[in-house]
């Protein structure tokens, strides 16, 4: 098992005291200024009254994660101890997480390139956060359940989810193919942070099941909720933050921090590191090395875990860079520079995994060019399939608005039949996107 | 035969439907040991328990959000919404989400919600507490809105609403909690997307739903005094309508006025005007008229009563019909 079982929540108790520390590393421009108390005549404050300095506490980031930073696996590939974590699976399963990751990344270029050729729409790249997913996907069991944003392609492979799949909301052939209920994979959620409530929801309903708390490694079960740095400032997500603390339930909420809101950076979405706001809500709040499988998965077991015994919610923030763009629509080079990206190249989620693999003689060159050639493989497959994808009859989308379709809507469905049929030698179903 | 009044009807048919399914729950502000705001709860959770009637924290969003994982997981959720002016928070999930899924899903997900809001004013309440926002939902593609008028409707209409596997927005004629009727348990009900002919006449069509049911009735029978022959329709269902009901009617007397308490514009009135006069153009004497609320804000409680359709009003609107 991979938990170390030295690792002590309580130790978050003592968040407050780290907060000082952090600040000390915060560069100047980071911290806010904050106006100074006036004192009004007749009145005595003490410098204390409002607690610590807040301009020296608060500041949204830490310089290479802050001293909080859960890491077992360091940029250059060297595993390292970490007092409370600890990754106690074997070689063979950082195989299958490199394996993992580059086909997660070979999804993604996949993609991005099917976009550029005009076969999807859109697309919402992953790169840079394969590990942050593989990690916490990995660290999921059968039943347990993973509410996405519509970035979580690698949670989604984590899942059993055809890669295919993921493609028909972006190509506009279906609003997501898998079925969600059996891969236990809600599908993507597009309103920022609205599935962190879903997710505690059914967590809730998880409780009501009794499957919680029973010490039956196959029976307990607990839910995932995915978002980003911009989700937290969303009423959604800090909702489901109150839910799930005074109902106790059983739900991890996942906060890939990547930095950026579309354009906007973390500054504007926080003063305070992020997993630092749990505490206020009455549960731990850890962050972890994004771009660390080892430790991501280290750190979501453990808080799953935490989760199926009953112990509650865990906030875990996977501190990562999105690489890419937002989606396909956007140009990052309006609103940030290319320095954080040199420098965040360097700590490629793959790179370090593939530098222990290679370093301590687990796989050889050879290895790797066969998971090149799996991933390169996959991607024909993806190719060939997203170009395959039927497009969907106009006259379908009466169907499924109900569990049965209204006689209101019969009746529109039946004009609109009509409708489409009036053109003389054309099918129905391309009559919907005619010039 | 019992006589109850509508807020019983609500909780009678909420206990039915909980001892019969032990998916259902409740969930809302001030659900559980209070029972409710309007007592429509009331003694629920007390033989339940409180994993069955939650008393949630106060964040509507909230309620709605964890409402679509409940549901996800199998449950049937039944949501209060404590008034008609607290639904907006609660907008997004509904619209975006609970009537989203199932279409999203092609069918694999089923939200079997039920949204109760007590709805509409004349109870002398605070701003944001005599809204009638049914229009916004009946809007929305993926939802179904009903609204009970009476205690016997309250009784079998929540329990049909729990039943369906649709997300149901089902509102609540507030001040009409306290109106008695009797019920007869042994009486089947119709069925929950169905109208209802409530007073048969011959000379002009009433079109109502929830509170303005009572106003319409009373109208009817000031009206008989005077040798006009109204027939008023309970619509029941907003979303989807039970048009046919009501084009019979109106191919019948060849006038229709549709009253409801939210603002005229866009509102049912609107939908109802059109639909008729798509469906019923030849038979019509005069243009479908509409008594509603004015496009204004709800105004302070001591001016209520002017604001909201009334009696006079309505008669006010069959006379224009009947001189057109």
């Amino acid at each position: 098992m991979v938990l170390s079982q030295r690792h002590k929540w309580e130790t978050i108790g003592a968040v407050h005291a780290t907060l000082v520390d952090g600040a000390a590393r915060l560069p100047p421009s980071a911290v806010p200024a904050i106006p100074c108390i006036r004192r009004p005549k007749g009145a005595r404050v003490t410098d204390a009254a409002f607690g610590p300095d807040l301009g020296e506490v608060f500041g949204p980031s830490h310089e290479g994660g802050g001293p909080d930073l859960i890491q077992l696996l360091t940029p250059e590939g060297e595993r390292i101890e970490h007092s409370e974590f600890s990754f106690d699976l074997g070689d063979e399963q950082i195989l299958g997480f490199y394996r993992d990751l580059v086909m997660t990344r070979r999804i993604d270029t996949e993609a991005t390139a099917l976009q550029r050729q005009g076969e999807l729409g859109i697309w919402a790249s992953l790169l840079g956060q394969e590990a942050a997913q593989i990690g916490s996907g990995r660290a999921l069991r059968d039943q347990d359940f993973a509410f996405p944003t519509y970035r979580e392609h690698g949670v989604a492979w984590c899942r059993g989810v055809d890669p295919l799949h993921l493609l028909g909301l972006f190509r506009g052939v279906d609003q997501g193919g898998w079925d969600p209920i059996a891969d236990k994979f809600n599908l993507y959620t597009i309103v920022i942070g609205a599935q962190a409530l879903h997710a505690t929801g059914y967590a809730m309903g998880m409780q009501r099941d009794g499957v919680v708390g029973t010490g039956d490694p196959d029976r307990d079960a607990a839910v995932i909720a995915y978002f980003g740095d911009g989700a937290t400032s969303q009423g959604d997500v800090n909702e489901s933050f109150i839910w799930a603390s005074v109902f106790n339930a059983p739900v991890v909420f996942f906060c890939q921090n990547n930095q950026w809101a579309i354009s906007e950076p973390i500054e504007r979405q926080s003063r305070i590191p992020l997993y630092q706001r749990a505490l206020g809500f009455g549960f731990p709040g850890l962050r972890v090395d994004g771009n660390d499988v080892l430790a991501v998965y280290a750190v979501t077991t453990a808080a799953l875990q935490r989760a199926r015994e009953g112990s509650g919610p865990t906030f875990v923030e996977a501190y990562t860079y999105r690489m890419g763009a937002h989606t396909t629509s956007d140009d990052p080079t309006k609103y940030r520079v290319s320095e954080d990206l040199e420098h965040w190249k360097l700590k490629d989620p793959i790179e370090r995994v593939k530098a222990y693999l290679s370093r301590n003689g687990v796989a050889d060159d050879d290895h790797f060019a066969a998971v090149e050639a799996e991933a390169e493989e996959m991607a024909v497959h993806l190719r060939k399939g997203c170009l395959e994808l039927p497009d969907p009859s106009p006259l379908d989308i009466f169907d499924q608005v109900y569990e049965e379709i209204t006689p209101e809507l019969q009746v529109q469905q039946a004009q609109f039949a009509a409708y489409l049929s009036s053109f003389e030698g054309a099918h129905a179903s391309e009559q919907g996107a005619r010039p | 035969m019992t006589a109850i009044t509508l807020g019983k009807g609500v909780n009678m048919g909420l206990r039915a439907a909980m001892e019969k399914d032990p998916k259902v729950i409740i969930m809302g502000e001030d659900v559980g040991k209070l029972g409710g705001v309007f007592r429509v709860t009331d003694g629920l959770q007390k033989d339940f328990g409180e994993d069955r009637v939650i008393d949630t924290p106060l964040a509507e969003s909230g309620i709605l959000g964890t409402a679509v994982g409940l549901a996800m997981r199998g449950y049937r959720p039944v949501c209060e919404i404590q008034f008609d002016g607290f639904v907006y928070p609660a907008y997004d999930q509904i619209v975006s989400q609970v009537a989203k899924l199932h279409f999203r899903s092609r069918g694999r997900v089923k939200m079997p919600i039920v949204i109760r809001i007590p709805f509409g004013g004349g109870i002398g309440a605070v701003e944001h507490h005599s809204e009638s926002p049914e229009a916004y939902f009946a809007h929305t593609a993926g939802l179904k809105v009903v609204a009970c008028s009476n205690p016997v409707d309250a009784y079998w209409m929540i329990q049909q609403s729990i039943d369906s596997d649709d997300p149901i927005v089902f509102f609540e004629p507030k001040r009409r909690y306290w109106e008695k009727a009797e019920l007869d348990e042994s009486v089947a009900p119709d069925g929950l997307f169905t109208s209802r002919v409530m007073r048969e006449g011959d000379d002009v069509t009433v079109l109502a739903y929830g509170p303005m049911v009572k106003t319409s009735l009373e109208a009817a029978a000031a009206a008989a005094e005077e040798g006009t022959s109204i027939e008023v329709i309970d619509l029941r269902t907003l979303s989807p309508l039970d048009l046919h009901p009501i084009f019979a009617s109106a191919r019948k007397t060849g006038r229709v006025v549709v009253v409801h308490e939210a603002p005229v514009t866009l509102g049912l009135g609107s939908e109802l005007s059109a639909r008729i006069s798509e469906e019923c153009f030849y038979f019509l004497e005069a243009p479908v008229l509409r008594v509603a609320g004015f496009d204004t804000p709800y105004p302070p409680s001591r001016i209520e009563e002017e604001y909201l359709p009334d009696l006079d009003r309505v008669l006010d609107a069959v006379d224009r019909s009947l001189e057109y």
